[in-house]
């Protein structure tokens, strides 16, 4: 997969409701002048609405970034969620279904991955997390 | 505080959701509602999210969360004309939507609901 030079078409930093607002609405933008469909740009978004919310509700603050990829054949769009919050004790739990905090919904994170092409997190406690999701045009 | 329409049409009270709600604004709608339905004594809530774009976790948990407190406040409630994107994005994010009634637009939730009331008002009289 290759970033493509040039084409960081969204970069937002994420501080409250609003900003994911702000951001769903971009990123449905930047997919419908790709050429998604109606289906995929619903569920895509979706998953940024979800991710974008994870980073107001643990780690306060944060920014999304997207931008156009190519990889041999075929053309998509990366979006990549990062904040410098508390981290994830334990990732893979994280993306259990049904898993849970306090303040949250209990799907988001294995509900995102779900929703998407692909699905990569990073996170070190204390440090932070980066999410990044890909969708390819079919 | 939020910018939605509730309007009250005898004893329905019919929300037409047309902007992107954030989770504040979804929550402080689900209070409006249940407000007018305790000022109205309204016996059916229809939510129409047909100009709703994403239905996400938060959203959709707070309508299945805003039907439960209607019943118990009287009034049943119907969402209608959601979007077919909307409906199998729900499938894949596993958000059980499972107790809401639906209907595909606000006429046919009409309907639903007055055959509803109907069968209420039935066994009550039993």
């Amino acid at each position: 997969m290759k970033k493509v030079s040039d084409s960081l078409k969204i970069n937002v930093e994420v501080m409250d409701q609003e900003d994911v607002i702000v951001v769903r609405q971009e990123i449905r933008q930047l997919m419908r002048g790709l050429g998604f469909s109606l289906m995929d740009q619903t569920r895509v978004v979706t998953a940024v609405s979800e991710l974008a919310r994870n980073i107001i509700v643990h780690a306060g603050q944060g920014r999304v970034e997207a931008y156009q990829v190519i990889d041999q054949h075929r053309i998509g769009i990366s979006c990549i969620f990062t904040d410098e919050g508390p981290g994830i004790h334990d990732v893979q739990k994280a993306l259990e279904p049904g898993f849970s905090t306090a303040n949250s919904m209990g799907i988001g994170l294995g509900g995102a991955k779900n929703l998407c092409n692909e699905f990569d997190i990073e996170s070190a406690l204390g440090k932070g997390t980066k999410v990044t999701i890909t969708e390819w045009l079919k | 505080m939020n910018n939605v329409t509730i309007l009250k049409i005898g004893e329905t009270i019919i929300v037409p959701i047309q902007i992107d709600l954030h989770d504040a604004a979804a929550k402080s709608l689900q209070e409006d509602i249940l407000k007018r339905i305790e000022k109205y004594g309204s016996k059916g809530l229809i939510i129409d999210v047909s100009a709703v774009e994403i239905i996400d976790s938060f959203l959709g948990r707070v309508l299945v969360e805003t039907s439960k407190m209607a019943k118990l406040m009287g009034a049943d409630t119907v969402i209608a004309g959601m979007r077919k994107e909307v409906v199998l994005t729900l499938l894949h994010l596993g958000l059980a939507m499972g107790d809401l009634k639906t209907a595909l637009n606000i006429e046919e939730g009409l309907v639903l609901l007055s055959r509803q009331q109907g069968r209420n008002n039935e066994k009550s009289i039993r």
